[in-house]
Formats: C-alpha cells, structure tokens, sequence
C-alpha cells in the first residue's frame, strides 16, 4: 500500500458537561478517523473533568445555516414573542406557571 | 460577487457589530484586512504555544522531585493544548493547519521571541512560570473580549487555564529563594537572564508599532505595548522583592510622582536581533519543530492509509 | 527485604521509567494531539508511582518518602521490568513498546482491585480506570501502524520484533509474588494474567496484520536490579538535579 496523504481532517467537538445540560460545542481536532477524533477530544477538552460525554462529527458532515439568510431564517421568530413565557400576564397566585 | 452596494450593506453591518463590541463569527463577512490580521496574529499565538513547550520541556527528565515532575509535565500539555486550540480558531479563518505550520517551518510566520532563549538551570522553568507566562496573561486577558468569537473564546480557556502556570512557577523561585545558597544563587541567575527577554515580549514601543490603531478598533489589541509592559512591571517588581531577589536593572526605580516603576533602557537592537534569527536557541526550535513534523510524516500518512482502507471496506460490506 | 515492599518498588518503578521515557518523546511527536496523548500517559504514571512510592515508604518504615525512591537509589536498586526501559526509537517503537506494557498493566490493576491489601486495592481502582484508557489508546496505534502503510507495517513489524524478548518478564513470578499471593495481597485470579495478556496482544497483532514472534529467549533481570546499557544513563538524567544539592527542598 503507497502513501496515502498526510494530512487528517477536522471534527467538530461537542461536550456534555455533566448530566442534565445538553452537548456544548467546545472546539476543533485533527483526526485521521472517529476513534482517534474521541481520544483526541478527550485529551483536549475534558482533562480538567469539563465533561461526562463526548460527539465527534466531521466538519464537512456539518450543514450550517448561511449567515446571509439571517434574516429570512431567524427574524421571522422575533416578532412571535407569545412563545416566550413572559408575554402571558398572569394573576400573581400562579405567577410561578 | 458582490456588487459593490452589497458590499458596502455588508461593511456597515461588520463595523455596527464592532462598534456594539459584539462578536464577529465564522463565515460572517469580514473585511480581508481583518482576516488576514487575524489569521497571522491567532497563528502566530498558536505557534508561540506549540514551540513554547520545548525550553520547558527540556527539562521535563530532570525535574528534581515527582510533584515537580508532574506539574511540569502537566503545564507542557497545557501548551500543548492552548496550540490546538488556537489551531483550531484560526481555522474556522479558512486557513488549514497544515498550511500554517508550513508557515511556521519557512518563516513567513513567527513566534514569540521569548522561546530562542535557553533554559540552563531548572530555576529558569520557574523564571519562565513567573515571568514569561506572567508577561503572556497581561497580554492575554484583553483578548478574551476580543471582536473575533472563535479566538474570543480560545482565550478564554487559555486564561482560565494560565493561572496555575503563573503560580507554579512563582512557588518554584519562592521554594529555591528560600533554599539552599545554592538554590538561591541559581534564582538570581535565572532572574538575570530571564528579565529583559520578558518584558521585551510586549513588543517594541507604541511610537514605532505600525497596525495599533486598526487593531485596536477591531478589538484585537486592546492596549498598547507600553502600557501592558509598565503594568507588568509595576505587578512584578514587588514580587522580585518578595523573593528577595534583585532585577538586574540598576536604573529601576520607584517614581511617586508618577506613581509607576520607572525602568531603565531595552536594548532594542538585540530584541531585533533575535527576532531575525540569530538568538541563542531560534536554529534548536525550528529543528526540533520541524524534525517532528517531518519525521512523523510516514505516521500520519500511515493513519490516513487505515482509515481511508477501513472506509473502503465497510463500503463494500455495506453494498 | 519485606516482599510487599519490593512489589510496591517494582510496580512504582515500572511507572516511574516509563512515564520517563514517554516524557524524551515530548515535543517530538508526530502530531501535537500525540504530544497530548504521550504526557497525559505521562502525567497518569507518574501519578501511580507517586502513590506506590508513598505507599512502599510506608511499608518499609523509615520515613522515606516519594522522591527518596525516585532520585536517591542508585541503577541496581530500580526494579522496574527491561520492557519499559528500552530506548525510544522511532513512533512504532514507542508505541509497542506501550501497547505491550498496557495489555499487561490494565487486567492487572483490574485483578488488583480485589487485592487484600487495601492500599494496593484503593490505588488499583484509579490505575484501573487509566490503564484502560491508555491500552484502548496505544492499541489504537499498534493497528493504524500495522495496517497502514508498508513502511508503518515494516516499522511496527521490527518494533515488535525487538521488544519481544522483553515481555516474558511481564509475567515473571518469583518468591516475591509466592508470598504476597499466600498472603492474598495478590489474588489468585493474578494467575491467568500472562494468557489475558498473550490473547489480547494476539488479538492486536493480528488485527494490525502483524506476525507474532516465536518466544525465543526471555531477557530479563529488571526485577532484581539487573538493567539495560541504557538504563544507567536514564537514572542518571532523572537524578541530577537532585543528587546536586543533597537536603535541598523543591
């Protein structure tokens, strides 16, 4: 088998802090495969005990929104606040609803 | 590609962002200028990390007690880490790793001066604990609010992991100050050599610095070269008194009109000097750095080779 | 000497030699992330042969301490076996050299988390966690290596190779482990380590299409205080700074 090419590609790395919160983006590794990407991440990121559980994903699997789009995307939301909890008054005997 | 309204609507957007002191993020559009800087100055850090390891990890073998040891080697992997980190922000600029560690091995970018020099006695890794990373966490700090998020961010968990370097290696030249005349003498000798190359590290006066205030708008410096420099001074010199040991600068004094440490001339010609090239130990960094790389290629290539064949195979089984 | 006490010193010892070698590797990796991954294996075993260090002091009952051991005994009195002591070599070297020591350390410090002696047991359930990790890592590259590329395979192959001799030592008993065994300090499941060892490192091998060596002849004498060439210049380094202000604090 010849050379192959020397360079490993990027994983996206996210972290469970401890249970109960969600997995945190926390930053970058190089990788030649997803084992390595893991044990990579775990040195980098959680030496300090930051973390219960890891996800590795390959950068180029990740679709990201087009910042461009913002508007279309993301501004449409802004105007529905009755999806927010505190557009709703309510009499104070159930004020912790 | 843009027409030029396009580019203007995009432009104001940009600088409202700065403006409001809020976060640039990948793929935002960016000025090329602000990229490029961002990229040199976020690599640059990166590689000060990546070479920084080895005048401490020099002497990783010969730490004269186990919890040294262990300290030691933990702050190394720091460094170690903080590159990665760095690697990573200046990445989501475009930029793969691998073309700016090319830029390293040629030359085109640069490290921190601070690591062409040697480390002789083991009081040196304690003079670089508490000068070196003391002059580097000045710097630091304001960059956590820097305009870019990805290196605002980086930041922020270099600094929060800085602090136990600082600390270490202030205790170690506390532990050797108190020791011994011999662990004493090795303090100061270490201190005399180490004192000027800190606070060169600040760079060269404001007055001949060439970007300051695009930089400062864009909020990638925050202060100027002096007032960092006099604020590590100030900081530091009562903690040479602590330590009982002397700064080898015989015009430091104590100005109470101005309120600040007064110090005497940086020899800039020779901060230049090692910039260039020709310090003590540039040629032993660059080698080592790049023997590593070099002579890891056939391992990476072999870890590319297994997965690109395992990817084949389970393809096939797949199919 | 007391039994236990030269069992802590062999086990601290091998610990202690082989995060030393792993720390000459240090900015000499092939990638910075295998920096990372070489001092955190680093940093886990000096932490080991700090706690048998500290535990053996306790043992022998002459307020010796941690760096006592470390930096004031002299080539013969190290008990660590040949395997760790071995030169660094190039990546596949090290890693062998790794992956042969961590396929015997992680099922022992399993095996010794239900040692009778509580210290051992309480210091084998941390180590356990450890070793694991560092056979899933130093396994991971025994087959990249293998299974790589031709120069990875001829590299790991003579790797292999050398360091073969080495590993009859791995699970040597003598007096030492008869007597520590009849005292329950070590269990009797520390009996199937050898064949744990030779299945997982078969398994490996061939996974990473590599050859095993035939058995040959054993080196060894590590455990006894007979080392390598290499082994006077090792302790020499680690020692020096210490052995130059004899009563210094650190």
């Amino acid at each position: 088998m010849s050379a192959g090419r020397a360079d490993w590609p990027l994983w996206e790395v996210f972290v469970r802090a401890r249970r109960g919160v969600s997995h945190v983006h926390v930053g970058t590794v190089h990788a030649p495969d997803a084992e390595l990407a893991l044990q990579n991440a775990r040195d980098l990121f959680t030496r300090r005990s930051e973390g219960v559980s890891l996800w590795v994903v390959r950068s180029s699997d990740i679709t990201a929104s087009d910042p461009d789009d913002r508007g279309e995307m993301f501004e449409p939301a802004e105007d529905k606040t009755f999806r927010h909890p505190t557009d709703f008054e309510l009499p104070d005997e159930v004020a912790n609803m | 590609m843009d027409t030029a309204p396009e580019t203007d609507a995009r432009r104001e957007h940009f600088d409202a962002l700065i403006d409001a002191d809020d976060r640039i993020e990948p793929r935002d559009w960016m000025p090329d200028e602000y990229r490029k800087t961002l990229v040199r100055q976020i690599a640059q850090h990166a590689h000060s990390e990546i070479i920084g390891m080895q005048p401490e990890g020099n002497w990783l073998t010969r730490a004269p007690s186990l919890r040294r040891k262990a300290i030691l080697t933990a702050k190394v992997q720091d460094e170690a880490g903080h590159g990665l980190y760095l690697y990573g922000a200046a990445e989501t600029l475009g930029i793969p790793r691998e073309e700016l560690l090319e830029r390293l091995h040629n030359g085109r970018q640069k490290y921190s001066s601070i690591f062409n020099y040697p480390t002789l006695t083991w009081a040196d890794v304690g003079a670089i604990g508490w000068l070196v990373d003391g002059a580097a966490i000045m710097n630091q700090v304001p960059l956590c609010r820097c305009s870019y998020g990805p290196y605002a961010r980086a930041m922020i968990r270099i600094c929060k992991e800085e602090s136990f370097h600082q600390r270490q290696g202030f205790q170690i030249m506390l532990t050797l100050a108190e020791g011994t005349d011999e662990q004493r003498a090795m303090a100061q000798d270490a201190l005399d050599r180490w004192w000027w190359p800190s606070i060169m590290m600040f760079g060269p006066p404001d007055a001949e610095s060439v970007h300051g205030d695009q930089n400062m708008r864009w909020g990638i410096k925050r202060f100027g070269n002096d007032e960092l420099r006099q604020k590590f001074i100030d900081a530091t010199v009562p903690q040479a008194d602590l330590l009982g040991l002397t700064i080898p600068d015989p015009d430091l004094h104590y100005d109470d009109a101005a309120g600040h440490y007064v110090h005497g001339e940086i020899d800039w010609d020779h901060f230049w000097e090692v910039v260039k090239g020709d310090g003590p130990c540039n040629r032993e960094r660059m080698s080592t750095r790049v023997g590593a790389h070099e002579t890891g290629t056939w391992v990476r290539e072999a870890a590319t080779a297994y997965a690109d064949k395992h990817a084949a195979r389970a393809a096939e089984a797949a199919a | 000497m007391d039994p236990l006490l030269i069992y802590t010193l062999r086990q601290g010892d091998r610990a202690l030699v082989l995060a030393q070698r792993l720390l000459e590797a240090v900015t000499h990796a092939p990638e910075i992330e295998e920096d990372m991954a070489l001092s955190n294996l680093a940093l886990d075993l000096i932490g080991q042969a700090r706690a048998l260090y500290s535990y053996a002091g306790e043992v022998e009952g002459d307020g010796h301490d941690e760096d006592h051991f470390a930096y004031w005994r002299d080539q013969h009195e190290f008990l660590n076996p040949l395997l760790v002591e071995q030169p660094n070599g190039d990546f596949a070297q090290i890693v062998v050299r790794q992956f042969l020591h961590d396929a015997w350390a992680a099922p022992y410090w399993n095996v010794m988390q239900h040692s009778g002696d509580e210290t051992l047991r309480a210091l084998a359930g941390k180590a356990a966690k450890e070793t694991a990790y560092h056979l899933r890592h130093s396994r991971s590259w025994v087959v990249r290596l293998g299974d790589g590329t031709d120069e990875s395979h001829a590299r790991a192959q003579t790797a292999v190779d050398g360091l073969w001799r080495y590993t009859g030592e791995l699970s040597e008993i003598d007096d030492v482990e008869h007597a520590l065994a009849a005292d329950g300090v070590i269990p009797a499941a520390a009996d199937t380590l050898h064949d744990t060892w030779r299945n997982s490192v078969g398994d490996t091998l061939t996974e990473a299409t590599l050859d095993m060596p035939d058995d040959g002849i054993m080196h060894t004498g590590g455990r006894t205080g007979r080392h390598t060439e290499s082994f006077s210049y090792l302790v020499g380094e680690m020692q020096v700074v210490a052995r130059a202000h004899p009563g210094a604090v650190w």
